[in-house]
Parts: C-alpha cells; structure tokens; sequence
C-alpha cells in the first residue's frame, strides 16, 4: 500500500502540488491523469524520491521514502529518457538493472524472453546503442526494465506516449497481466483517456497541483473524463 | 536573408550554455585564444628578423615560400580530423520556406570563418605588414597575402569535398611523405619548387588569380555536392555506430562493484569526451619528459613533484574531477535503484587507483633519470592513489554541471565550474608545498616520504574518509538530481 500524506511540493512562491490524503492499496492499477502542469511527474518524483516535498510525506508499504532507501528493493520505475544509459546497447542496460536488483544472467534472459512480442524484434540483438534507438524503442526497454526483478510496485509516466499502436495495446496487456493476481500496484501517468480508462481500476485527476476526482473505473468513466478535460 | 541567419547565428553563440554561465571560465578561456593569437602574431612578425638573422644570405619571403607547400598540405591532414561541416544546425530550416540555394550558400559561407581558417592569418598577416615596412612591393605582397587567404579557403572546401574517405587522406598523407622524402633524401628539391610558385606570385600579382580560379572552382563544386544532399536522409543524417560488446565479465571478481565498473569502462570506450580523458593520462606519463629532460628545471624540486604527480596522476586528475557529473544524464535513474551509494563511490574509486598504478607500472623506464627522479614518482603515485582519488571524490559532491557524454572532447568546457579550479589547491599545490617544505628544511628524502606518508594516511583512513564522502553525497543528492536534470 502506497500512503500519500499532505503532500505538496512549492517551488519559492508557485505552488505546483498540494495533495491531501491518498492510498493506494495493494494491487490496484492506479491512473494519473491531468493536464500539462498538473504535477504528476512530480508526484511520481517526489513517490521515488527524486524530489523532496516541502511538506508530508509518502509511505510505500511502510517505508517512508525519504528516510529509508528499502523501498527501492521492490519498486521498479521508468519517468524518462534520462533513466536510459545512453552509451549501453539494451541487452548490457538489462544486465545492469538485473545486477543491481541481483538477478542473475540465465534468469534475466528468461524475463525478457516474455517480452519478444513487446520488443517486435526492434531492441534485443540490434547491435545498437540506447542512444540510436527510437523514442518508442527506448521507451520500450525502459518500461521492461523497470517491471525486473518482482518489484511490488511499478511506476510509469507517460507509457504510452511515443509507442506505435500496436505496441500500445501490447503494453495495455501487459500492464494488465501485472495487476491481474492484486500482488503488484501499478501507477501510471497518461494523457491518453482511453488507455488509462482501460488499464487501470482506478483514476485520480490533477489539475494544477490538485486532486479534483477519484473515479473508480466504470463503463461511463470515459465519458466523464472527456466531459471534464474538453471544457 | 543572410541578416536575419546572421542573427540566429549570434544568438546561438550567446545563448550557448558555454556562454555567459561562468564568466569566469570565461575570461580564462579569453586569455588563453589571446594568448595563442598574440603568440602567433609575434611569431608571423618576428619570423621575417628570425630568418634574416639565420640565414642573412637568403630572402625571408623565399624560405618561407618553400615550405608553404608543406604547411598546407599539413593543414589538410589537420583539418581532415578535426574540422567538421557544420551542417547539421540547418535541420530545423528544412520545412521553412527558404530557399535550399541559400541554406546549402549559407553552410558553405559559414564554414569560411571557422577558427581553422582564422588562425594562420594571425601568422601571415603580421608577417606581410613586415614585409611591406621592410620595403618589400606593396603589391606584389597584397597579392602573396591574398592568394594564401584563398589557398586556405580552398583547403577548406577541398576539406569537405574528400568529406571523411580515407582513400583521399591516405593519399594526401602519402603525398606529404614522399615530399618530405623527395626533399631530405636530396632527389628532387621540392621546397624550392613549390616556392617558386609562391615566389612569383610576388613577382607576377596577376598570378593571384590562379587562386581565385581554383577558390570558385572548389566552392562551385562543393556546393553542388551538397546542394544534393540537403535531405534528412543524407548530409544531415547522424551517423549510427554498430555497437561493440565486449566480454567483461572478469570484473565480476570485483564483487558489488563490478556492475558500476563494467558500466564505467563503457562509458570510458564509448564516448568521445571519456575516451579522449583515457587516451590523454598516458600521453601525460611522458609529460616528465620536458621537465627531467631540462637543466632549467633541476633545481626546482617543487615543479619536478608536479611533474611527477601527472604523471601516474593523469587519469584520475582528468577523470575524478568531473565524476560524478559522467553519469548525470542518467543520474535520476542511478538514484532510484537499490544500491548502497558507496559501491557507486567505490566502484570509481577502484577505476582511478587502478589507472594510477597501471601508469605508474608504466612510468618505471623513468628510472633511466635516476633514483630520484623515480622515487619521486613514486610517492606521486602513492599521493594520487591515497590522497587525490578520496579528495576528488569529495570534490564531486559539489560539481553541479550536467555533462552531455554526446558532445565533442576538444575544447569542451562543459561541466567546469569554480570547483574544477579549486580543487587543484590540495591536488597539486599542496603535496609541492609539503615536499619543498620537507625539502628544504629538513633534507631531500623527507620531501619524498612525508608525501608519500600522507597518501598512505589518507589510504589506510580510506573506509572512515569514505564514510564522510558517502554522507555528503547522500546529503546533497536531491540538489545534484535537479542540476544534472538541467539541460547543458
């Protein structure tokens, strides 16, 4: 369970998140929508670490981010291009990540074996650099990545942006089969409705810094959120 | 139009993340091209007293007419590595409505004033006002003048047109050679058969125009070249590299490190900026050579310890200086794994102490200049594995200066700041004053072990000094997150 409390983050005068009370129970997809500027990079920023709140704070299963660091033994992330390693080809970046989560060669190899039809042959045995391949392409190993090792809780900003269609609905698959068994707690930024209507059981919409809905997933909840954001 | 490209040009300039973000780097580097512009301008004006004085029999203009040859096939070889079209920079310009005529006139005409073609006038324009006061025909020396700005821009385009094949710089390299060859081994005296081309130049002004024939003819040609390539898919593509993996599974040896050292040698190979740092630490091991070499430097021992403190100290100066600002473009995702931060700190730890005593395997032939010579290498190396490695370490925990792995080596400043220069107090100032302070008044061999006692001080405290680097790293990480975040 992921405990947010009062959280808000000001930088000098502008206030760019003020949250009251949020908890995310185990195993449930959470969504995050909003507009530019509503503060979900920061909020996932400021879940991982990244940023320090100006006041609250965020429990990930009882551990308080900032203050202890075990929490990053069961929480995979991927927020942008900068958690790349630009001079790694893919499989190397892999290796990386699995040793630092202490996962060894045969295992890491099994794990990106389910991932074949995500990768569609683009990414593994390319003999490229991170740094050559597409926007779509490294957004494809970072989201990989950053489900290794069993973590219990996976945050993604913006999984979807960048990905051709095909590999977006691949992505839905996935991210569904990770919720599927209420063990892992997934978090997703997006500022596609439909996708994020369809993924997650849960959607919380931020507008500058503000909570200003919590919808529990519905067959109407497309609908409400298109009528919120086309005002 | 050329206004208004003139205008993005200097607003480049000045809005480049070079400019205007330190002055003081800045002024350093001002200095530095002044220093270099009136270095060569006096050369170009003394050259002409120099040669009269050597040679009193022969005619400055004519020497250095025969060697004009030579120099620009040099300068061929010179800009063949380092000059690049600077065509990239038109991408965003594609889909606007200008005409691609102007852009591809534009690349060229840019490509005209770089620094390569600048810095010989600062040597041949000193050099034909001399020889104008030297009462040398005014216009026979405007018309040598003129013609060698040309021969440069034509060495310039001809440079873009051999654009990179390897077939045409081993021909040009091949060319020098047998110059060169032809002349020392006296089988044809190619000096003063190029000179005699420059020589009537002088003589003959109307023969400029033959320069002015071969600059057109050149800039006609390159043009059309590119003119075909101002597509995305060919001059301006960036080029994909194939990538190289290598087996580096025997750090593995090495325990919890092993995953950030593996990353670091990849990241040392890969880019240019790194692999410059690593390739420059072993052309620094023979920078002993121009002091011990030198009777001028015999007596002063505190620049002969300087001396020996880059040479084994080359890599971890150059490399520890800037960590961990190597990893900033993927800093956010370093710290939002599970690692205990000092296996990061140790694991370049490890790197520089390594390279240190690898260089200073290396530096044993220095033995040849005596003992002590070597034995103060030796407590350089013991100085630079126990003290500077730890205090560069330290010193990264204030480097505040995103580094884009991407961009060139030469000349990039990018990541100094104040710090940079601090640092070199207690990396190189202070074990000088330590051993001239031992030195002087205590005996020679006291210089020698209270630097080296003071490496191994700082060696044998390495966990606890560690454990002080490790907290303050800690302490400042959410400030070195939102600096290296920061576009350079």
């Amino acid at each position: 369970m992921i405990t947010i409390n009062t959280v808000s983050k000001k930088y000098g005068k502008a206030e760019v998140l003020n949250l009251e009370s949020l908890e995310i129970p185990t195993g449930q997809s959470f969504g995050l929508v909003g507009n530019n500027g509503a503060g979900k990079t920061t909020l996932f920023n400021i879940l991982l670490d990244l940023i320090r709140p100006t006041t609250g704070s965020v429990i990930n299963n009882d551990i308080s981010v900032h203050k202890s660091e075990s929490w990053k033994r069961f929480t995979g992330s991927f927020i942008d291009e900068s958690f790349l390693i630009s001079y790694l080809t893919p499989e190397e970046y892999f290796q990386f990540i699995g040793d630092l989560r202490g996962i060894n060669k045969a295992d890491i190899k099994e794990f990106l074996g389910q991932f074949d039809e995500f990768f569609n042959d683009e990414v593994l045995e390319k003999k490229k650099y991170l740094r050559d391949l597409s926007k779509g392409n490294q957004k494809k190993v970072g989201i990989v990545a950053a489900m290794m090792g069993n973590p219990k809780v996976v945050v993604l900003d913006e999984p979807f942006a960048n990905l051709d269609p095909t590999t977006q609905i691949r992505l839905k698959k996935i991210l569904k089969t990770l919720t599927d068994n209420k063990e892992i707690t997934v978090l997703v930024s997006s500022h596609d409705l439909s996708h994020v209507t369809e993924v997650c059981e849960r959607i919380v919409v931020l507008d500058k810094g503000h909570l200003v809905k919590d919808i529990e997933t519905s067959q109407e909840t497309l609908k409400e959120l298109e009528s919120y954001f086309s005002v | 139009m050329i206004f208004k490209f003139l205008k993005l040009e200097w607003k480049q300039f000045v809005r480049s993340a070079t400019f205007g973000k330190s002055i003081a780097l800045k002024i350093i580097i001002g200095f530095f091209a002044l220093y270099f512009i009136l270095s060569f301008s006096v050369i170009g004006a003394g050259s002409f007293f120099i040669l009269k004085k050597t040679f009193p029999d022969s005619d400055p203009l004519q020497i250095v007419n025969s060697y004009l040859l030579f120099a620009i096939l040099g300068d061929l070889i010179f800009r063949y590595l380092m000059q690049k079209l600077p065509i990239m920079n038109i991408k965003p310009m594609l889909p606007l409505p200008l005409n691609k005529d102007s852009l591809v006139h534009y690349v060229l005409g840019k490509s005209s004033v770089s620094f390569f073609n600048i810095l010989g006038l600062f040597f041949y324009v000193p050099f034909s006002i001399v020889l104008i006061i030297k009462g040398y025909n005014i216009t026979g020396v405007l018309a040598w003048l003129f013609s060698l700005i040309l021969i440069i821009q034509s060495a310039n385009f001809l440079n873009f047109l051999i654009n990179k094949s390897m077939i045409a710089l081993t021909v040009i390299i091949g060319l020098l050679v047998t110059l060169v060859g032809l002349q020392n081994f006296e089988i044809v005296d190619v000096a003063s058969l190029g000179g005699r081309f420059f020589d009537a130049i002088y003589a003959t002004p109307l023969y400029c125009l033959i320069s002015v024939l071969i600059v057109a003819a050149l800039y006609r040609l390159n043009f059309k070249q590119l003119r075909n390539q101002v597509y995305l898919d060919e001059a301006i593509a960036s080029k994909v590299e194939e990538a190289k993996s290598v087996d580096l599974s025997w750090t593995d040896r090495l325990g919890d490190v092993a995953p950030f050292i593996k990353n670091d040698i990849r990241l040392i190979w890969r880019n240019k900026r790194t692999k410059t740092v690593f390739l420059m630490s072993f052309l620094l091991l023979l920078y002993g050579l121009i002091f011990f070499t030198s009777d001028v430097y015999k007596d002063m021992k505190p620049l002969l310890m300087f001396a020996s403190l880059f040479i084994t100290g080359g890599f971890t100066l150059n490399y520890g200086q800037f960590i961990p600002a190597w990893d900033s473009a993927h800093y956010k995702m370093l710290m939002s794994q599970s690692f205990r931060y000092r296996k990061f700190l140790e694991s370049k730890w490890v790197l520089m102490i390594s390279m240190t005593s690898i260089l200073y395997l290396l530096s044993f032939p220095y033995l040849y200049f005596g003992v002590d010579i070597f034995l103060m290498i030796t407590s350089g190396a013991i100085f630079n594995i126990g003290f500077n490695s730890l205090f560069l370490l330290y010193a990264g925990s204030f480097n505040r200066k995103r580094i884009d792995l991407t961009k060139s080596a030469f000349g990039n400043t990018q990541g100094t700041s104040a710090t940079q220069f601090l640092v070199i107090i207690p990396l190189m100032l202070f074990p000088m004053l330590l051993f001239w302070g031992f030195d002087a008044f205590v005996g020679y061999n006291s210089g020698f072990i209270a630097v080296a006692s003071v490496g191994l001080l700082a060696f044998v405290f390495k966990n606890t000094l560690m454990n002080f680097i490790e907290k303050k790293y800690i302490k400042d990480k959410y400030a070195m997150i939102n600096a290296f975040g920061k576009e350079a």
